[in-house]
């Protein structure tokens, strides 16, 4: 076991736990928007970032990807962390607004306006669906492509991949609801925020067997009226 | 070649290469590096080896091709031994006359190097300033070896040093005389070397440990380590066997960028040559320790000089850092313990078990001993590769070395460490540079780029350069370094375009300073310091360009025009340059500039000799 402490409190975690396991096994709320359980920790989003380490040396560290380790002191809401964390959340909602999961994660720590030139980008290379692609699908169909601005999710050449079951688990995990279904017309879409891409669903008639994550699906729905 | 099968064979080998040599021959040095090739060395070349053929000097003059010697700016350079004379910016036809006087020991004095102060012509490489002020222990070795022979490189003491640690056969010493030495990573984190080994020798070496050799060297106007490579590559490979038999390495990585194709072909027929001769590969020189290294070339991401992502890169995967620990030292390629140096903290090896730790120690300063290479660029007189130990001051490095200023102007900043590193004005100039106090003043010692600005660069247009690079070469992997370096770019070009706001200045400092916190890798976090150390030392400049619209240097387009006044001549000289038609004027008459045809490109400036042309 490994001690530690965190925010004042002695807790002893197994060897090999992240220190967002150790924060939620006492409580603290950390937030997280590209850790999901089942899935393994990448530390892209950088919003559970917590403080370790004491004076000059004290530095940020992403919670969900950083090794509990043995006496090592830890603040999970130090005004360091929690200026990091408004900032990230005002450039999430700067490049995008229309993600409910980002809405609420803003409204919940107080970020009301972001101050940096508005964009409509949608994904945020969290990377969620690559690796749900990958660990819990066992397809590997889509994966990061490019480096720096240049960088997209998307399959190798961007031709439909002969991987793909298009079994729709990128678009369930999406927090940014960019690949959210449309059903057949995108200009009836709700969200509105993924008419660039191919849905699976519009390829329905060729796979009798699919089945939609979506029920019901709002763009269904709407067919049906 | 023969294949050395004791420590005896190589020794016998070194003394019947060192007595057949014979220094008092004449012979003519031809630096061939990239940069030299592309000044025209290899034009030197073809000339000089038909100037010995055809005046059959084959066997009373010789010739060597070897490595860039440092002084680029004089390139393409000859130099002539055993006299040391040196002969800077060789045309063919000089090239054609220099071997004439070789052959006769004479000097052809007009075209020496002159001093720019005195006037006066230095025959010697070693009395030039540029050279004098140096201290050469490792590129001097560049221009005593032909990269392409291994016997060259064993004449010059070469893989002696390695003799001498297969005798004393305790890998432990040579642990210990590098952490007495008291090296320290030459990359830019400047973590000690020592330490690392002993770590990585402390690892249980179940399945096998590696070494890397990073050559990925990708801050823009650096380029040390390229010529280490490219002239002398059996150096980095002597560092390296010496450093797995100290820690037990059982193989070793030299990831090269593939942008440096002669440093790759050199290193291919070092290792090739090295493996013939018995230096490397099983039982090396019969004592029974194995070591072979494999080159892998890199597809040149800046970021995979970073050693989690340069790991992820040999490893066959995309180049994206990852959370440390477990350090690489713990695990490394394919899991296994590695250990990562520069390849010029390879190079200095050899240097600390043939001088000695404790001689190497009394170069430099305390905890920063050794010499250190730079990589001397932009707006100083004299530009190159400079060698000098640890703890010279910049004013030094600038002033003495560099020759100061270009013309008239006044350096007003240098820049070290590349894209991640910072800006350090002309003040400070004072301080010394090492580890320490260069992070200290808010910059970095990096892998030894360092760049002269004088006052016609613009700083806010110096940061909002590095972010753009820095745009495109970030991995993308984490959000705050991939997205914070796009809006530190958006805000930096708003300030320059004049649409900056002091709200934006805020947000930037704030922004820098969130992105400098929360990224994974040391790259990310370093990439908010051009704009930090900006910021810190030139905020003036950032208001002047807010709040008058205005750039003090006369750099960004957006906040300057060109005019004419009246010390116009009307010589036409202008009018001629100017492509856009948007100089009007009969000869003999005052010119104009209409500023709606002027896209400010400043060629009207450049080729004005009356200084007629203001710009504001």
């Amino acid at each position: 076991m490994i001690n530690l402490i965190i925010n004042g409190l002695p807790v002893s975690v197994e060897e090999g736990a992240t220190l967002l396991e150790a924060a939620r096994f006492l409580g603290f709320p950390i937030p997280t928007l590209c850790y999901i359980d089942g899935l393994s920790p990448y530390g892209a989003c950088r919003l559970c970032v917590v403080e370790i380490g004491e004076g000059p040396k004290a530095k940020l560290v992403t919670a969900c990807t950083y090794p509990a380790e043995e006496g090592l002191k830890v603040r999970t809401a130090s005004s360091r962390v929690i200026k990091a964390r408004k900032m990230i959340l005002e450039l999430l909602l700067a490049s995008c607004p229309q993600s409910k999961t980002i809405q609420d994660l803003a409204a919940a720590h107080g970020v009301r306006r972001q101050r940096f030139r508005q964009e409509y980008e949608d994904c945020i290379l969290c990377g969620l669906c690559v690796r749900m692609c990958e660990e819990q699908m066992m397809a590997k169909a889509i994966g990061f492509r490019g480096r720096g601005q240049n960088r997209s999710v998307g399959t190798p050449f961007d031709i439909q991949s002969d991987i793909c079951r298009l079994c729709g688990g990128c678009m369930y995990i999406c927090p940014a609801c960019q690949l959210r279904c449309t059903y057949t017309e995108p200009e009836k879409a709700v969200c509105g925020g993924c008419e660039n891409l191919s849905p699976p669903c519009l390829e329905k008639e060729q796979f009798d067997d699919m089945m939609c994550y979506m029920d019901p699906c709002v763009a269904c729905e709407i067919t049906k009226d | 070649m023969k294949r050395l099968r004791s420590i005896e064979d190589f020794e016998s080998l070194q003394s019947r290469i060192m007595t057949d040599h014979d220094a008092a021959v004449p012979t003519i040095v031809i630096p061939a590096g990239t940069c030299c090739q592309a000044s025209g060395a290899n034009d030197l070349i073809r000339v000089a080896k038909r100037e010995l053929l055809d005046k059959k000097l084959t066997d009373t003059v010789r010739l060597r091709i070897t490595g860039c010697q440092g002084f680029c700016q004089m390139e393409p350079s000859v130099l002539v031994e055993p006299r040391g004379t040196f002969y800077p910016k060789v045309g063919m036809k000089t090239m054609a006359r220099i071997v004439e006087y070789v052959a006769r020991d004479e000097v052809l004095a007009d075209e020496l190097f002159m001093s720019p102060d005195t006037g006066e012509q230095i025959e010697r490489q070693e009395d030039i300033p540029f050279f004098r002020n140096q201290v050469r222990t490792i590129l001097s070795r560049n221009e005593k070896i032909d990269p392409l022979f291994i016997y060259d490189y064993i004449n010059n003491q070469g893989y002696s040093t390695l003799a001498k640690v297969f005798k004393m056969a305790d890998p432990d010493w040579v642990i210990n005389e590098v952490k007495v030495a008291g090296l320290r990573g030459r990359g830019g984190a400047g973590f000690p070397t020592g330490l690392k080994w002993e770590f990585l020798a402390n690892q249980a070496n179940g399945h096998g440990k590696f070494l890397v050799c990073n050559a990925d060297e990708g801050d823009p106007g650096a380029y040390m380590d390229r010529s280490v490579l490219e002239g002398n590559p059996h150096g980095v490979i002597e560092g390296m066997i010496i450093g797995a038999y100290a820690t037990g390495a059982t193989g070793g990585v030299i990831y090269v960028r593939n942008e440096y194709p002669l440093a790759i072909k050199h290193l291919i027929i070092a290792l090739r040559q090295a493996r013939e001769v018995g230096l490397l590969g099983e039982n090396i020189l019969g004592t029974g320790f194995s070591f072979d290294i494999n080159l892998v070339k890199g597809a040149g991401a800046f970021v995979c000089g970073e050693e989690t992502a340069l790991i992820r890169s040999i490893e066959g995967k995309t180049g994206e850092p990852r959370q440390r620990p477990p350090f690489p030292v713990q695990k490394g390629i394919e899991g296994k313990p590695t250990a990562i140096n520069n390849v010029e903290t390879w190079a200095n090896i050899p240097i600390i078990i043939e001088k000695g730790a404790h001689e190497f120690a009394k170069i430099g300063t305390e905890n920063n001993s050794g010499t250190k290479i730079f990589s001397l660029v932009g707006k100083a007189k004299y530009t190159g590769l400079v060698e000098v130990p640890m703890g010279t001051t910049i004013k030094r490095i600038v002033y003495e070395i560099g020759g100061g200023p270009v013309g008239d102007a006044r350096i007003k900043a240098v820049q070290t460490g590349g894209p991640s590193g910072g800006c350090i004005p002309a003040d400070l100039f004072d301080i010394p540079v090492d580890y320490d106090s260069l992070s200290k003043a808010g910059s970095i010692m990096g892998s030894g780029g360092m760049i002269v600005m004088d006052d016609n660069t613009c700083m806010v247009d110096i940061a909002k350069y590095f972010m753009n690079f820095l745009k495109d070469e970030s991995c993308g992997k984490c959000f705050t370094c991939r997205k914070g370096t796009q809006r530190m770019y958006e805000i930096l070009d708003d300030i320059s375009q004049g649409h900056g706001t002091l709200e934006q200045l805020q947000l930037l400092e704030e922004l820098a300073q969130v992105v400098k916190d929360t990224t994974m890798c040391g790259l990310g976090q370093t990439a908010s310091n051009p704009v930090l150390s900006t910021l810190r030392y030139f905020r003036e400049e950032y208001l002047a360009h807010i709040q008058d619209q205005r750039c003090p240097s006369g750099v960004c387009r957006a906040l300057i025009t060109y005019s004419i006044n009246e010390k116009c001549k009307g010589c036409q000289l202008c009018l001629d340059a100017c492509q856009q038609d948007a100089i009007s004027g009969k000869k003999k008459e005052l010119h104009f500039i209409d500023q709606s045809k002027c896209i400010k490109c400043g060629a009207c400036k450049s080729v004005c000799k009356l200084d007629a042309i203001d710009v504001v």
